[in-house]
């Protein structure tokens, strides 16, 4: 209303008031080009959330249908209060803490090698994308049956009788380095993105100005890296906090190596308690939306920035 | 221009392509859609023999579940749930035709269709198709488990194997000759299998009162059979004779151990000499293995009280949800045939519910071990009937695994606990 008022007693604003206009029609524009996309957001994403939501508040399975109730929020009370997922908690927290962090220090020395590397970039950069390229689901029966005692060669190789799959740490230990082998080249080519940002001049006068190697890592490379950082992170530790693939195929969950999801898929899909497994589902979504915003705010970055120059 | 006309003839191949791709199928008989577990192709070859047994009413074609019961399990309640109209025959472990039931995927059969499907069955298979009294599928294979054992390694333990068995006996035959005792004992179905073969044989029985739904009784900790069952898992797990990779093996594991050079005992089911022929005949196993193979009853659990073999199998049902129910429950019943049973099971190697096809001399030819096969299934021991069966087998899984860590003191009773927590949503599975 201001403007308007503003814009009929002087007329010399007239110029700015277009510029509103056309830069509200581009936002409404805007909006609806991009409604579509928005609106199968809404209904592939949301929707199901809600209807986990909604679930999660029944006692209800599939294969009873006349034996459903509303529970409220007792299932999960149910769930907050069994050791079973407190177990489950710690298991995946375990294996997301171990493979990320594993995976961060080799993607890094990766990720070097490849910008370093004056020869054969490509190829280098193939080679090291081709676990990432095989489907979780076959690179995790390739590393159960190369440790399972009947059919695997790790034993003979490192002349060791360890039966890897019948022991928790030792199973968690094989889940582990599958994930880690897995997923290396993943965290290695978004930090790849990182280091490329990071200009040859800037460690040229930082090296002018004294720097040695360890502290242009330190104060110049990391810091200006912190965005890319952020980003594989962030990604990884979603991811890994998902695990799902190998712990089915490798162990089935038994000797206390089951993972969040594990235990949510077995509710659901095994039991088909959808109230008891969707207050899982929504309860991993929880941790999931959690472990964003400590990283975030551990980083102290503005997320609406990420992919911009700095 | 040519280009934009290549393109526009290229679009309308597609659409074309599309278009005819779901008119496909509405002329000519309808086709029924047969959902049966991974096979070497004999499913196949009798879906044929009924297509065209049928004079053109009906085609039969087959889809392939998944390899193990409960991934089977899986894929048809999400299916079902989903009234998927695409099933109209389903091969069913028998464990799951009473939560199948009673979640109304099945179509029961008419007071009329019942005894054409029934006479000359097995009992213990007619048994576990029914629920509440009605037929709700069809028997169809009847399967048990036997004590496979190397002739070789039998002789060089002094045990006399023409009379029962029992588990500790065996476990000291393979200590004494530096062999294995192979069974299925990964955290999953086949797990239930051998701690209620186990448990039925020590007297006892998992679960009581399944009538009463979430209300039945757990009974592992009556008369000592639950603890029993523990001891022998935990002697096994403990022993040399124990595979290094009991705790996660499957059945074709346990095939792999015993055809090793550790080889000594398996409990498998009957069609592992079977699937050993094929393996001699595609040139993976040497003719001195097969050869060495030997079948007997079920180990017993208690020296003073017979064995109870497994019983396992297939059941057809009928899908509710299915577009062709009378056509789908005339091929069941061709399924059925003694002659098609007969040939079915010499494709297979798989065992029949049909009780005169063990009296084939074509059938006593290719299964010596025939006789034996009918009289475990006639002694067999089911497990729990209930549609809660899923949840009961999961919780025995939990508290029995892995076999050298279950504890006969705490075992029992924990399972009983955790079952009953369960099947009331008070606990997590």
């Amino acid at each position: 209303m201001s403007t308007a008022s503003a814009t009929r007693t002087a007329p010399r604003h007239r110029k700015p008031r277009k510029q509103l206009d056309h830069a509200q029609r581009m936002r409404r524009t805007g909006w609806l080009l991009s409604a579509p996309a928005v609106l199968i957001m809404l209904a592939v994403a949301i929707a199901p959330l809600v209807d986990a939501a909604w679930l999660s508040l029944f006692h209800k399975r599939l294969t009873t249908p006349d034996a459903n109730s509303f529970a409220g929020l007792s299932n999960y009370w149910v769930v907050l209060k069994d050791p079973l997922w407190w177990t489950d908690v710690w298991t995946t927290l375990a294996l997301t803490v171990l493979t990320v962090s594993v995976e961060f220090v080799i993607g890094f020395g990766l990720a070097q090698l490849m910008q370093r590397a004056l020869y054969l970039r490509r190829t280098l950069r193939t080679i090291v994308l081709i676990p990432y390229g095989i489907v979780t689901v076959v690179s995790a029966y390739a590393w159960r049956y190369a440790f399972d005692p009947s059919t695997g060669f790790v034993n003979d190789w490192f002349g060791t009788d360890v039966a890897w799959f019948d022991h928790r740490w030792t199973a968690l230990f094989v889940i582990a380095l599958s994930e880690i082998w897995k997923t290396t080249p993943f965290m290695s080519l978004l930090l790849l993105g990182g280091l490329i940002q990071v200009s040859p001049d800037v460690h040229e006068a930082a090296r002018v100005d004294g720097a040695g190697p360890w502290q242009r890592l330190t104060r110049v490379t990391l810091p200006i890296m912190k965005q890319a950082i952020l980003v594989a992170l962030l990604f990884r530790t979603m991811d890994a906090f998902r695990i799902f693939d190998s712990v089915f195929v490798m162990t089935g969950g038994a000797n206390d190596t089951e993972t969040v999801s594990f235990l949510a898929y077995r509710q659901l899909v095994s039991r088909t308690a959808l109230g008891l497994g969707s207050a899982i589902s929504v309860l991993l979504f929880a941790c999931v939306l959690l472990i964003a915003f400590l990283f975030i705010k551990l980083f102290r970055t503005d997320v609406s920035k990420l992919g911009s120059p700095t | 221009m040519p280009r934009r006309h290549g393109l526009l003839a290229v679009a309308l191949a597609l659409v074309a392509s599309v278009v005819v791709g779901c008119g496909g199928g509405g002329s000519g008989p309808p086709e029924l859609n047969w959902y049966v577990p991974p096979d070497n192709g004999a499913y196949q070859k009798l879906a044929d023999r009924c297509s065209r047994a049928s004079g053109g009413a009906y085609r039969v074609k087959v889809s392939v579940l998944p390899t193990d019961a409960s991934g089977q399990r899986e894929q048809l309640v999400r299916r079902l749930a989903a009234k998927d109209s695409s099933i109209d025959v389903m091969a069913l472990d028998p464990v799951y035709v009473p939560e199948f039931a009673e979640a109304r995927f099945l179509r029961p059969f008419t007071a009329a269709e019942a005894p054409t499907l029934t006479d000359g069955m097995l009992s213990s298979a007619v048994e576990s198709s029914e629920w509440r009294g009605r037929l709700v599928a069809a028997p169809f294979r009847a399967n048990t488990q036997l004590l496979w054992y190397r002739k070789s390694v039998a002789a060089e333990a002094g045990l006399d194997l023409t009379r029962p068995i029992g588990w500790d006996d065996l476990i000291t035959a393979a200590e004494k000759t530096h062999k294995t005792v192979a069974v299925p004992a990964k955290r999953y179905e086949g797990l239930t299998v051998w701690v209620n073969g186990l448990v039925t044989g020590a007297g006892g029985a998992i679960v009581r009162d399944v009538e009463k739904g979430v209300d039945l009784k757990p009974a592992l900790r009556e008369g000592g059979a639950g603890k029993r069952a523990a001891e022998v898992m935990r002697r096994l797990g403990r022993s040399s004779a124990a595979p290094a990779n009991l705790a996660t093996s499957i059945e074709d594991d346990t095939r792999t151990v015993f055809q090793s050079g550790s080889g000594g005992f398996m409990i498998n089911w009957t069609y592992a000499r079977g699937a050993a022929a094929e393996a001699v005949a595609g040139g993976q196993l040497s003719r001195e293995v097969l050869d060495d193979y030997g079948w007997a009853r079920y180990p017993q659990t208690d020296p003073d009280k017979p064995s109870k073999p497994p019983f396992g199998g297939i059941s057809l049902g009928v899908s509710r949800y299915g577009k062709h129910a009378a056509e789908a429950v005339s091929a069941v019943r061709c399924a059925g045939t003694l002659e098609n049973q007969i040939t079915y099971m010499l494709e297979s190697k798989e065992t029949t519910a049909r009780a005169a096809a063990y009296d084939d001399p074509g059938v006593r030819a290719a299964l010596p071990m025939a006789g034996l096969i009918k009289e475990s299934l006639d002694q067999a021991g089911p497990r729990p009937r209930t549609p809660y069966y899923n949840d009961v087998s999961a919780s025995v899984q939990r508290e029995y695994h892995p076999p050298a860590d279950v504890d006969p003191n705490s075992a029992p009773r924990a399972t009983d606990d955790l079952i009953t927590g369960v099947l009331h949503d008070k606990v997590l599975l």
